[in-house]
């Protein structure tokens, strides 16, 4: 039976960047179990012979030309940002990791 | 902080090192991997970005065909395996440079696997085991700005440009390369070295290393001599140019062993070459696998290579690199240490475009070897990377056989060929750089010769042509070099017999 802890909800909310009371971590450790073991209900159905499915479409292969389409403009591209300089979307700075 | 190191002979008495390398080749298809937008180099920011590669609701991606078959053609020629079925996944990581919040890539089913590459250093052949090679789309381009160092640490805010992101990406990354020792840094260099010139012969990728088209990133650990167990690796990235992933080898092999040896551990850690000071520092702790989330991407279809298309696909690969070597040894009547060297050197294919472009087997070695391995040298760059083209170097040697220039004045054309002033007969114009061969002027430089050394004069007179030497040597000084010295020995014979 698949249980979730609430260290691993901790965990999952790091790295969702979510930041969750001590609360709020009692309260959805029990109910993310139970979501699972819903979850896990399925691979009661499924046996051994049917294969986990990704797509719901029998199709492979589909591809598209190498040539350009219309890209949109800086303004447009920019238009949402909450922060623009030098024609490039501002962030705050970013801590603890670097790419 | 500065780190303890322990030299490269004493690492070797104690440890054996163990190289991963991953390379990255930014492929050239004219869109990106997953929309239609531009892929130029260095465009105003922002300008080739669309809903799909800016991560816009309701956008969707569509694959780009000569991207996979780029992709298959790089497993053929890595003597890959190719997938008859694989998918796309999502890795699922929040930096701002992925405006998706997950970067498409491959996880558990790259298209191309189980491969391998022959290496070959000092005439030693190491045979390189590839894991494999898998898709995925390149990143945005952050600027950090606010902090002294221009780097995140000290940064107030990121500016970022999405016209890389999206870009298509062939990971290719080895197997643990093992049992090269003392060579290992020379390995790791010609392992990059090799692949960059597969990637070249594909035409896959611009494969520029200094514009970012090819990166790797260096993988090393140590293990105790005779152990036969791997230690804890670091990864080293942004190892942008061939002679930086030598180097990069060599200081990690060097910082590893002093960590050892003073009984502490290795921390799995992402580090950051700095090339200016060759150093790697500290960069963040390296996230587990299952950290990122990848769950098959639900937008992309299965990639189901027939096989087919994979031999249409083999039938277009290049000579193998070994062949080549081979074919065009023969072809250039180089002995076995010329073609060493010219290997080694990273020189083979531009040789052969100097060959091509009009020179001489040997006159092309002669250049890219000697010269242009010495400039090379001392800027500290590949002889590729030095902005002499193979068409610039033939030229000057098709102007020294046509006795236009000797290797003298050659030497000055190649000073102003890296100082940016044009092509070489433009820089020949320029300088004032042409043998003079006309007549009237070595004429009258002569007499001034023979007037201010009758003694040698007389000697030739009396029949010791072999003191005409003296004579042609003072109307070469006269001429600054640019007297034609055949031409001269002629005139001076023929006033004085």
């Amino acid at each position: 039976m698949p249980e979730i802890t609430r260290d691993e909800v901790a965990h999952l909310a790091d790295l969702a960047r979510i930041d969750l009371s001590d609360a709020e971590l009692d309260h959805l450790a029990p109910q993310l179990t139970v979501i699972l073991e819903s979850v896990a209900s399925i691979s009661g159905v499924a046996g051994d012979d049917v294969p986990p499915t990704s797509h719901a479409l029998p199709l492979t292969n589909v591809f598209r030309e190498d040539v350009n389409t219309p890209c949109l403009t800086p303004e447009q591209a920019l238009s949402g940002a909450p922060a623009v300089e030098q024609q490039r979307f501002s962030v705050p700075r970013i801590l603890g990791e670097e790419a | 902080m500065t780190e303890t190191l322990v030299s490269f002979e004493d690492v070797l008495a104690s440890y054996e090192p163990a190289m991963g390398l991953e390379v990255h080749v930014e492929l050239n298809t004219v869109s990106k991997m997953f929309c239609g937008c531009p892929t130029e180099f260095g465009a105003e920011p922002n300008t080739q970005v669309c809903p799909t590669c800016l991560g816009l609701p309701g956008a969707m991606p569509a694959v780009n065909r000569k991207a996979v078959e780029s992709a298959i053609r790089i497993g053929l020629a890595l003597n890959c395996q190719i997938a008859e079925w694989c998918r796309f996944a999502r890795k699922n990581y929040f930096y701002p440079d992925m405006p998706k919040n997950f970067q498409t890539s491959q996880y558990d089913e790259p298209i191309c696997f189980e491969g391998y590459m022959d290496v070959e250093v000092d005439g030693e052949t190491f045979r390189v085991e590839i894991e494999r090679a898998h898709m995925e789309e390149d990143t945005g381009k952050s600027l950090h700005v606010g902090g002294a160092t221009g780097r995140i640490h000290g940064a107030d805010h990121s500016l970022v440009d999405y016209n890389r992101a999206g870009i298509p990406l062939i990971e290719i990354v080895t197997k643990p390369i093992l049992g090269t020792g003392d060579k290992a840094p020379l390995v790791a260099k010609a392992y990059v070295a090799q692949l960059r010139d597969l990637i070249v012969a594909l035409g896959v990728s611009d494969a520029r290393m200094d514009q970012g088209s090819i990166r790797a990133d260096v993988n090393l650990s140590l293990s105790p001599k005779g152990t036969g167990t791997l230690g804890t690796r670091t990864e080293t990235k942004n190892v942008n140019s061939l002679r930086s992933v030598e180097r990069a080898v060599r200081y990690e092999m060097s910082r590893h062993a002093a960590v050892l040896d003073s009984g502490r551990t290795i921390l799995q850690e992402t580090r950051h070459w700095h090339e200016d000071t060759g150093v790697t520092t500290s960069g963040r702790e390296k996230s587990d696998a299952e950290d990122y989330r990848y769950f098959p991407e639900p937008d992309l279809v299965p990639i189901a290579p027939t096989r087919a298309w994979v031999e249409e696909l083999r039938a277009t690969l290049p000579e193998n690199p070994t062949q080549k070597r081979a074919r065009l040894q023969a072809e250039w009547g180089f002995s076995d240490l010329e073609m060493r060297d010219t290997v080694g050197a990273g020189a083979m294919l531009i040789v052969e475009e100097t060959i091509a472009a009009g020179a001489s087997p040997q006159a092309a070695r002669k250049w890219w070897l000697g010269e242009m391995a010495r400039r090379a040298n001392e800027a500290g760059v590949e002889v590729g990377e030095l902005g002499v083209t193979p068409v610039d170097v033939a030229r000057v040697q098709v102007l020294v056989d046509e006795g236009k220039l000797n290797d003298k004045l050659a030497r000055q054309v190649f000073d102003g060929l890296l100082a940016g002033e044009g092509t070489p007969d433009e820089i020949v114009a320029a300088r004032g750089l042409g043998i003079v061969s006309d007549d009237g002027a070595l004429s009258a430089a002569v007499d001034n010769a023979i007037a201010a050394n009758p003694d040698v004069a007389d000697k030739i007179r009396e029949g010791k042509v072999a003191a005409a030497g003296a004579l042609i040597g003072a109307v070469m000084k006269e001429m600054r070099g640019q007297a034609d010295a055949a031409r001269v020995r002629e005139l001076v014979l023929e006033k004085l017999q």
